[in-house]
């Protein structure tokens, strides 16, 4: 499903991927605020939610396919906005809270309105947003403007009906989950129970109930009784699509736990641990730092997931532990490049990885504006870019190539000339369609794929 | 345990056979890692240890003792609290932060330009 390298592809079953729109400012010079923090699609896919370093959410709607011009699927427009969390100080702690949105989770849709959380750094919330496009008129005692009718006037019963108006969404907080995690939150992820979630700092996982915000449970603590003996962190976590009762979290060594509620209340012992042997005399220093995972997501059909690290995306088979099913090289180049992406924290970063509806592909963010698919399948790969440059609609976007050592090719990059302050952290898959959205530092890109 | 890709030009970052992967990668990084420590001659044994979690875990502590505000406010009586000056991260001395010294943090009132 990748484009063919060679000119004049498109035969068989690639995929040619095109550009369908852009959200955001054009201009440089990006505030802290815009910065987008996180991309997620909702169950169906017809919607699609961004949080930013302001603590804002935005929500696109897909408009419905217009039968006619089949040539293209419905655009993305704003559907809603709201402030999601807010900056705050503990005075106790000395702790500035941020309030950058670092996950968005949508609940499936169970009647008219949408559900999803969203948190920062310390609070999850529950957000309701719901449509109006009725209000009720001709109420008995009261005018239009809301002031109440002289009561001697009122001689006869008027009985008010809903008329149309124009639609209105609104966002609206429904329950708040606060106090329950010392550090800072990396990942939430609700249960395929649709009742219960996780939410994971980076020593603690706790178990929350949609409906009850004054408890939680905590199921992993990884906190050593002398912190001096701290030697890990947990990075992200997910509970299973399928069973309810099984969640994996990874962790900055590199290793991935899998662990089942039934066997006791604190999952601190894992019923599996997923890990790569490493050859001893192929330690550096940057070793343990470019292991650690920065993401971890089930397939859909639940029998694999994916990790990231620094430099590579690994496919795990949950039932085989001692080594990754495939891995695939993202950026293998920057290896030579270690000391300075240290220098310039860039060997930090948190990328994020994402599966297509059918597991087939995988799809990774990199430098330079640049993001990567993966085919399991033919074992193609690709590199594209994010760029305002291939913004016509419908324009088929042209594969990339960074070239390592030595001779550039004509259309290649060099590696000193990439960018390393466009940097693509979030990426997200249409859970039906061929349908991707790719955040760079504050603009939100969707591509689709040709329709013929 | 990398694939090897069905490229003609054997790019490094697709991956190759796990030999050369293995050739390719012990050189570079450890020439990396000389750099760095020719660079930071200081720099620790264990990067991934104790040091570097525990920045991670502190992100975000800022210095606001309401201990000392409030004593020093009481000392001062109706005198004003020296503030911080130009510099908001400057905290020595004789000088006790002040809420007014922290750096307010405002919520945005600007809707996201994603949605304009």
């Amino acid at each position: 499903m990748m484009v063919k390298e060679e000119k004049g592809a498109g035969g068989g079953n690639d995929i040619q991927w095109c550009f369908s729109q852009v959200k955001g400012a054009i201009d440089d010079d990006v505030a802290e605020a815009d910065i987008i923090s996180t991309v997620e699609f909702n169950h169906s896919g017809e919607l699609l939610a961004t949080g930013d370093k302001g603590g804002r959410v935005v929500i696109f709607q897909q408009e419905q396919e217009n039968k006619i011009q089949s040539h293209s699927r419905g655009e993305y427009n704003v559907y809603s906005t709201f402030q999601s969390h807010e900056p705050e100080f503990d005075y106790l702690k000395s702790l500035e809270i941020e309030e950058k949105i670092n996950k968005i989770r949508w609940l499936p849709q169970k009647n008219a309105a949408q559900f999803l959380l969203s948190t920062n750094d310390k609070t999850i919330k529950l957000w309701k947003i719901s449509e109006r496009d009725k209000r009720p008129e001709g109420y008995n005692l009261k005018e239009e403007d809301g002031r109440y009718r002289d009561p001697t006037t009122v001689t006869t019963l008027r009985v008010p009906v809903f008329r149309p108006m124009d639609l209105m969404v609104e966002a609206s907080p429904r329950r708040i989950f606060a106090n329950a995690h010392t550090y800072h939150i990396n990942s939430i992820s609700i249960n395929s129970d649709y009742e219960t979630y996780l939410s994971a700092d980076d020593l603690r996982i706790n178990l929350w109930h949609l409906e009850i915000t004054d408890r939680s449970f905590n199921i992993v603590d990884i906190k050593p009784a002398n912190m001096e003996e701290l030697t890990e962190v947990i990075t992200a976590a997910e509970f299973h699509p399928n069973s309810c009762n099984t969640f994996v979290y990874s962790s900055s060594k590199g290793t991935i736990r899998l662990c089942d509620m039934r066997a006791s209340a604190l999952c601190d012992r894992h019923s599996k641990l997923f890990e790569e042997p490493e050859d001893p005399s192929n330690r550096s220093f940057f070793s343990e730092i470019i292991s650690s995972i920065s993401d971890v997501k089930f397939s859909h059909s639940g029998r694999y997931m994916m990790t990231r690290d620094y430099l590579s995306v690994k496919i795990w088979d949950l039932n085989m532990e001692n080594r990754p099913v495939e891995t695939y090289q993202v950026h293998e180049y920057l290896r030579s490049k270690l000391c300075s992406l240290y220098e310039n924290d860039c060997i930090f970063d948190k990328f994020e990885c994402c599966w297509n509806g059918s597991d087939s592909v995988v799809m990774t963010g990199s430098y330079n504006n640049f993001f990567r698919m993966f085919d399991r399948n033919t074992k193609r790969d690709i590199t594209l870019e994010a760029s305002r440059e291939n913004n016509k609609p419908r324009t088929v976007l042209k594969p990339r190539k960074v070239c390592a050592s030595g001779k550039r090719k004509k259309d290649e990059i060099s590696v000193d000339s990439l960018d390393f302050n466009k940097k693509i952290l979030h990426t997200a898959w249409h859970p039906k369609e061929n349908i991707i959205a790719v955040a760079t530092t504050n603009n939100l890109y969707i591509f689709q794929d040709k329709v013929n | 345990m990398s694939q090897k890709q069905e490229e003609e030009n054997p790019a490094e970052e697709t991956g190759e056979e796990k030999q050369d992967t293995q050739e390719k990668g012990i050189l570079p990084e450890r020439a990396e890692e000389a750099k760095l420590k020719a660079k930071y001659p200081s720099l620790g044994q264990k990067p991934g240890g104790s040091d570097f979690l525990m920045k991670r875990l502190q992100k975000g502590q800022k210095y606001f003792d309401s201990g000392d505000y409030n004593m020093a406010k009481a000392k001062m009586k109706n005198k004003q609290l020296p503030s911080a000056g130009p510099d908001k991260n400057l905290v020595t001395g004789d000088h006790i932060p002040t809420p007014q010294d922290l750096p307010q943090r405002k919520s945005s009132l600007v809707t996201s330009k994603l949605a304009g």
